[in-house]
């Protein structure tokens, strides 16, 4: 055996010798955050041993490397340690680009990453903010489409609602810089309020996980951070214009940073973007223009042991819907439905005209922390939100011009948390959050209160625990407890609360009749329990199998409980029910990855099991003087949902990448075993992306978008007596539209203006062959087409 | 650590005091724009008994359907003046509706739609524009037979147009209501 052994040594170092041993490794070590070299970073090489440090410019250098692959360790004072596989033949010149270790220098900047690093089994995706620029036109909702098993729930193309894995609305939780965002969420056409100038990455969960921030997270979680401020003495910005052909607008955002090497920091920011109606290949889709104010403020001290942080932040929108979608009846909706061009088509305008709604956001948060020693780190957070949302329908004689819907929705929060690291492999992470909100639906505007005033208290407690069982297994688990406690007074039609029964089974709510109406005072209270429970295991040269329960609890929203009444924008009766119950997911999902520079990908299966799930449907139609309506009425079963998301990317060469993903979801009513509606198609997106750094860092991408046709999905269609023509004919609401293909282009370039300036200009276009298409996810599908080809132009400079 | 503690008093006082305020009960709505009402009454020309038609749906919105009265039967070969009355009955005193509508003149207009009866039905009066408005109709009765008239309110119809299915603009009633001719 030893002579073996000793023969195969022999052999070994023999062909060892006799290859070429003359290669050189050089390079640079990079921040992956802000491009700025790393010095004093250390490359260890295994097996040889070799180290060597980069100098004050990122560079090193390695010699004497054979046609082999060699394992390379490289390590920062403030850096993660990353390990490498490069494989040599011939010299060869690679950039190394490494994470900070931004838990210990920016604490109170960046939970999106302190979350990360605690949700370790949870599937969780990041967009880049060189990624987010280009959608710097857009909105929140068009970069997250650009993620698998992400999609959107629009109405038009300038209010763009996530939906993760299927779900939306209520059942995701946008958390903007650490604050939950309480905007009205629960609607359908209310996107959320937040610049997407402002932020600096976006992660999203997949799943309920974040426990800190919500335990009803159900569909997942959207955590939008400002970019990091260094801890060094400097003054930074950047500007970004871009102007686009369809909508005939732009925008333009601008922020400054401030900071000094004690830790003090300010950031100022603001973003003007104006559009004015948009155009599908053959007509102009009236009333769509878009005109956003945004300002944001942040001043704060980052020091180790303590910090704190002050933000507040505006957001001003004010959002056209497309003209042809405001209905009458059911016989307007058979007209507008059946004719294939929208039935009001006028000149383009920059001018917002009914209907269309007004949406402003306050938010003021301030943050601090503080490490005791033996305790770990105490935060506290308190954040207040101000949501008013104005929505305005075409009306007649002296209430044109008026609001048909005012809420004010303020919101107080105060959280505190603790992190402690009980041992080396054991952190734990606890907190509280109380909330107090009170909502406020203002009767000036003449039009009964679609959302009741109320007052909402939570209470929520939550712990995690993590646990590195050693260098292949990661276990975690976590729990919280919700209460959550509703005291709203609002006003039903008799006629509807003697139907429903709610006068033999609610007397007690009563508080007085007046006229057609009655005034009542809901009391409700939920408890909702939730938990996470997964498991990491690190396979070997980048493979990681992860596994992860979650059960999360959802008390209904105030539309599930209090709807009653004509939805103008949706042309439809909607009914909600008092007596509903919180709904409970359980959601199983496995991630299987590769990271690698060569070929990495991810394959995401996932499981959600949602007990009394609340959805709406329509169960009947309702005659009315102004004519006939479809009523629908939110009903609780039990739905399961399951899917997965594949995202792969592949690396032909140096220079030219291929990006792939692929989602696929599917949801049924298991009570009716009838699939649910409003489930994402099969979509898949291909990109091929080339990059020269060498030649003014220029990139071209071409990217293939594919949308097969739902087909999946209930008949919800009905019936309705037409009296021009004497005859009774279906209302299709439900079908879908046809599969799209849509190709889009990208190409940018960067040149120094000088050491501290850099000039990015862009250009791409959206929808190359001007297909005309229409989303089965578009609340306005049934009446006009979606956008047509449009050309953008960037420019951005970093300062 | 001291200013921790500070921060924390100051923002526990000011949740406090936030949460604390007190509300009235809210006051009730009664939609101006709901139409409760429509009131079609056709007089004979040269005297006889008006007939009336009515839909009535006094919770607007709400789950009851609309109570529909026609007070009896046309006579071949009469003409009839016909004027249409909107009521919001859901305030007291009711508001006329049809006021309003005409002051919008030319934002408004009533079709006629006749299914399986003998009959013919213009509008005889105006929007300030010469277009027909249709609050004031003539209705023409041929000879005996059974059939529907609807009454069709549009909002920002193309005025003007050629009728019902090129009007355009948003329905604001549908009201059809089952007559005889005898």
């Amino acid at each position: 055996m030893r002579v073996y052994t000793s023969l195969l040594m022999l052999f070994i170092s023999i062909t060892a010798i006799s290859q070429n041993c003359n290669n050189t490794l050089s390079g640079k070590v990079i921040d992956l955050h802000d491009n700025m070299p790393l010095a004093g970073a250390s490359l260890i090489v295994a097996g040889t041993e070799q180290m060597v440090t980069t100098d004050a410019e990122g560079n090193f250098s390695i010699n004497n490397l054979c046609d082999l692959s060699y394992n390379i360790q490289v390590s920062h004072p403030y850096c993660l340690t990353k390990g490498l596989t490069v494989k040599l033949n011939g010299n060869e010149i690679k950039n190394i680009y490494l994470e900070h270790h931004l838990e210990e220098l920016n604490e109170i900047i960046v939970n999106g990453l302190l979350v990360n690093k605690k949700l370790n089994t949870i599937i969780e995706k990041n967009i880049s903010e060189e990624d987010l620029e280009r959608y710097n036109s857009g909105s929140l909702g068009d970069a997250l489409n650009s993620l698998s098993g992400v999609s959107s729930l629009n109405t038009g193309n300038t209010v763009i609602k996530p939906m993760i894995n299927g779900l939306h609305s209520s059942r995701v939780v946008v958390i903007n810089n650490g604050v939950r965002m309480e905007d009205q969420e629960w609607g359908a056409e209310h996107a959320p309020n937040l610049d997407i100038n402002a932020i600096g990455n976006i992660a999203v969960i997949k799943g309920a996980g974040a426990l800190q921030y919500s335990g009803n997270a159900i569909g997942g979680v959207i955590i939008a951070e400002a970019a990091k401020v260094p801890v060094k003495d400097s003054l930074f910005g950047k500007t970004l214009m871009t102007a686009a052909t369809n909508g005939r607008g732009g925008s333009v955002s601008s922020q400054l940073t401030k900071s000094y090497k004690n830790g003090w920091y300010g950031t100022a920011q603001g973003t003007l973007k104006r559009f004015g109606d948009f155009e599908t290949p053959d007509y102009v889709l009236s009333n769509t223009g878009i005109y956003e104010r945004n300002a944001s403020f942040r001043v704060g001290l980052n020091q180790f042991k303590y910090g704190f942080e002050a933000l507040y932040s505006v957001f001003k929108n004010d959002i056209g819907i497309l003209r042809a979608s405001h209905l009458g009846g059911a016989e307007d909706q058979f007209r507008a439905i059946n004719s294939d061009r929208p039935l009001i088509i006028n000149d383009f305008t920059y001018n917002l005209d009914e209907p269309r709604q007004e949406v402003t956001h306050h938010l003021a948060r301030l943050k601090a922390f503080k490490r005791f020693n033996g305790l770990g780190k105490l935060s506290l957070q308190y954040d207040f939100q101000q949501n008013n949302r104005l929505e305005f329908d075409v009306r007649r004689g002296e209430n044109s011009g008026k609001a048909s819907l005012d809420l004010a929705l303020n919101t107080h929060t105060l959280m505190l948390d603790l992190e402690n690291k009980l041992s080396d492999a054991l952190n734990l992470k606890t907190g509280m959050v109380g909330r107090y909100q009170d909502n406020f639906a203002n009767p000036e505007t003449d039009v009964r209160r679609l959302i009741p005033d109320y007052d909402k208290y939570d209470l929520g407690i939550y712990g995690i625990v993590d646990y590195s069982l050693n260098d292949k297994w990661l276990l975690e688990a976590g729990a919280r407890f919700d209460y959550t406690f509703i005291d709203a007074l609002k006003f039903y039609r008799t006629s509807f609360w003697e139907l429903r029964n709610y006068d033999q089974l609610f007397p007690e709510l009563v508080i007085e009749t007046e006229g057609n109406q009655v005034l009542t005072n809901p009391e409700l209270s939920f408890g909702n329990s939730s938990a996470t429970l997964g498991a990491n295991y690190f396979i070997n040269d980048g493979y990681t199998l992860s596994f992860n329960y979650s059960l999360a609890s959802r008390a209904p929203n105030p539309s599930e409980l209090f709807s009653e009444g004509l939805h103008h924008s949706a042309s439809r009766i909607e009914l909600g029910d008092l007596r509903f119950t919180s709904e409970v997911a359980h959601k199983f999902t496995v991630n299987f990855q590769r990271k690698h520079e060569v070929f990495s990908f991810s394959v995401n299966p996932y499981i959600n099991t949602i007990n009394d799930f609340m959805l709406i449907e329509p169960t009947g139609i309702q005659q009315t003087v102004r004519g006939n309506f479809q009523v629908w009425e939110y009903r609780q079963t039990n739905a399961q949902l399951f899917g997965v998301d594949v995202d792969a990317v592949y690396n032909f060469t140096k220079n030219i990448l291929y990006k792939h993903q692929f989602s696929l979801v599917k949801g049924y009513d298991q009570t009716r075993n009838l699939p649910i509606i409003n489930m994402p198609a099969v979509n898949t997106q291909n990109e091929i992306v080339y990059q020269n750094s060498k030649f003014n860092n220029l990139r071209l991408s071409i990217q293939s978008d594919f949308v097969f046709r739902q087909n999946e999905f209930p008949d919800n269609n009905f019936e309705v007596f037409i009296p021009e023509t004497q005859t009774t004919e279906l209302i299709d609401v439900s079908t879908p539209p046809d599969a799209y293909h849509l190709l889009n282009f990208n190409a940018s370039m960067d040149f120094a203006m000088n050491e501290k300036s850099m000039l990015t200009l862009g250009f791409s276009m959206t929808n190359i062959t001007n297909t005309r298409y229409r989303n089965y996810l578009n609340r306005l599908r049934y009446y006009a087409d979606d956008l047509g080809r449009n050309f953008l132009f960037n420019i951005k400079i970093n300062y | 650590m001291k200013k921790i503690q500070f921060l924390a008093a100051f923002l526990f006082t000011g949740l406090l005091l936030t949460s604390c305020d007190d509300n009235d009960n809210p006051i009730a709505i009664n939609e101006e724009e709901v139409i409760t009402t429509l009131t079609a009454t056709l007089t004979p020309v040269g005297g006889g008994t008006a007939i009336t038609l009515q839909t009535r749906d006094l919770d607007g919105d709400g789950p009851n359907a609309p109570v529909v009265t026609v007070s009896g039967n046309l006579m071949a070969g009469a003409v009839y003046n016909g004027t249409l009355v909107l009521l919001n009955e859901t305030l007291n005193p009711a508001e006329d509706i049809t006021e309003e509508v005409e002051e919008e003149s030319d934002e408004h207009q009533f079709f006629f739609t006749i299914g399986g009866l003998d009959a013919t039905a213009v509008s005889t009066n105006n929007d300030g524009n010469g277009n027909p408005l249709g609050t004031m109709f003539t209705l023409t009765a041929g000879a005996a037979s059974t059939g529907t008239l609807t009454f069709t309110l549009r909002h920002e119809p193309k005025k003007p147009n050629t009728g019902l299915a090129d009007a355009g603009g948003e329905t604001d009633i549908s009201a059809t209501f089952n007559l005889v001719i005898q």
